[in-house]
């Protein structure tokens, strides 16, 4: 079993995490976005083999995070909050 | 030479001591330029080389394999085949793979052990007994053999299947696909291989892909370990590693690589001559003709290219493979290991051009790709050789994504994967 680190609550079991995808920035504005822009932006990965930066899910406490693993070990490289959006 | 395989020639091997086989294809090594050049030896890419030989006579193609032959998801799956799907373009493309199977031990003169023992597909909840009976019916309209099974005739055929009330996942009713069962992995590879040597394919093992040639943004060939081969037009046939090697072109594509299990337990006698996939507990298992039972269930949660699969998947499977079969709990488990699916987000696979002129794509399989290397092989080989879709092939080309025409199979069929 797998122990995964949560920013907010620590380590905890991997069964609690869920993952979300790849962070992407969404393209705006809406309405001039073509069908191909908007494709890629849903459903088209970098799926890298190696360090990848990931949105996860955890569970339990329903905050979502980012955490950065190795894909080709399944090792953690760390976890952190989300950049908070300049306003 | 290679000699034709028969029931004669084993016969005359057999009293000389086994002495005379020849090698099944030639270990080639790869000339400067092809028609195509077909990127993994697993059953997708050897097939594909097969039939571009076969069905359309270019036989200047060349298989480049990074590992060994069939290594990869090929030798690693649950050697699954069916075409128990919803929509009818799932169908057309999957029962053309199972026909294809059908005769193929003949086509190849190899025998690819085609068992045609039947597969359930087994409901638990009231509304998988729905979705059961859909699919039934689906399949029914589309031209396949199914039946829709209740929950008597479950226990009438599976005896060693939990007849407790108090079991967690009794089994409420099921699809029956007579035409399901199961066909040696490995040989599929070999086959296909033999079959493509013979017609003047190279296939080189231990050649890896590390780029890709490009003239005026079309590809025209293959950077390898073993040097550059050109080429008309290139095939890619790699499976969890389709992202990795499309990368290389500066192509992005719409998977998530996975990391899929298996395992296998001790031999017993013969108990279990069917193939059996379990909705409620995402378990599918079968027995081999060595008598160990053969079984897997769901992904890993966890996006990966570590070919082994983590332990809280695992022992979801095997709690879920006791609760169908308390019996099987006197087993050892003997061989546990993982491939790496491309999972993309309709579950469906993609056959098609990449988005750089030259390229071809045949990835996306999923968890579900030993049972459709047939078809996959045609299609790709038809695609590369015509520049065109085959009718069966166009609906799964990469264009969906935007389009939005996506062929969900998870929601259709209800299918783990």
């Amino acid at each position: 079993m797998q122990i995964f680190p949560c920013p907010f609550c620590g380590p905890r079991d991997e069964t609690e995490f869920h993952y979300v995808g790849e962070p992407k920035a969404r393209p705006e504005p809406a309405g001039a976005v073509s069908d191909v822009e908007w494709s890629g932006y849903l459903h088209f990965n970098a799926n890298s083999k190696g360090a990848s930066r990931e949105i996860w899910l955890h569970m339990t406490c329903l905050e979502s995070f980012l955490m950065t693993r190795d894909t080709a070990t399944n090792a953690v490289i760390g976890s952190e909050f989300f950049p908070r959006a300049a306003s | 030479m290679t000699v034709r395989y028969s029931a004669l020639t084993i016969l005359r091997e057999g009293l000389g001591g086994h002495k005379g086989w020849p090698q099944a294809w030639r270990k080639a090594k790869p000339k400067p330029a092809y028609d195509f050049v077909i990127i993994g030896g697993g059953g997708h890419g050897l097939a594909t080389a097969y039939y571009l030989a076969r069905n359309h006579g270019r036989t200047r193609v060349c298989v480049i394999e990074k590992g060994w032959l069939g290594g990869g998801n090929t030798g690693r799956n649950t050697t699954v085949v069916r075409s128990n799907y919803f929509y009818p373009e799932s169908v057309a493309l999957y029962d053309l793979a199972l026909r294809l199977y059908e005769g193929l031990s003949r086509d190849l003169n190899f025998n690819v052990m085609l068992s045609q023992r039947g597969i359930l597909n087994i409901s638990h909840t009231p509304a998988q007994l729905e979705i059961a009976a859909r699919v039934a019916n689906a399949m029914q309209l589309n031209g396949v053999d199914a039946e829709f099974w209740g929950p008597d005739e479950i226990r009438k055929r599976l005896p060693l299947m939990t007849q407790s009330l108090d079991s967690r996942y009794l089994p409420n009713g099921g699809v029956w696909q007579p035409r399901g069962g199961t066909a040696r992995h490995d040989a599929v590879a070999w086959g296909y291989a033999r079959a493509a040597d013979r017609l003047g394919v190279d296939i080189v093992e231990n050649c890896e892909a590390t780029g890709f040639l490009t003239q005026n943004g079309a590809c025209v060939g293959v950077e390898t370990s073993q040097g550059e081969i050109r080429a008309e037009a290139v095939g890619v046939a790699v499976a969890g590693h389709s992202s990795q090697l499309m990368a290389k072109a500066d192509v992005k594509l719409p998977i998530h690589s996975y990391a899929l299990q298996a395992m296998v337990s001790e031999p017993v006698k013969p108990c279990l001559d069917i193939v059996l996939l379990h909705l409620g507990t995402g378990v599918y298992a079968s027995q081999s003709d060595k008598g160990e039972i053969v079984f897997g269930g769901g992904l890993d949660r966890i996006p990966s290219y570590t070919q082994r699969g983590n332990p809280p998947v695992q022992q979801i499977v095997v709690s879920g493979l006791l609760d169908m079969f308390p019996a099987f709990g006197q087993l050892k488990l003997m061989r546990q290991w993982g491939g790496i699916v491309d999972v993309v987000p309709d579950s469906s696979p993609i056959i098609g051009p990449a988005p750089k002129q030259g390229l071809f794509l045949n990835c996306g399989w999923g968890t579900g790709g030993f049972k459709a290397i047939p078809a996959g092989g045609t299609l790709l080989a038809h695609l590369m050789a015509t520049g065109s879709h085959h009718p069966i092939s166009r609906p799964f080309d990469l264009d969906r994504f935007s389009s939005g025409r996506l062929i969900d199979e998870a929601a259709g069929s209800g299918i783990a994967h």
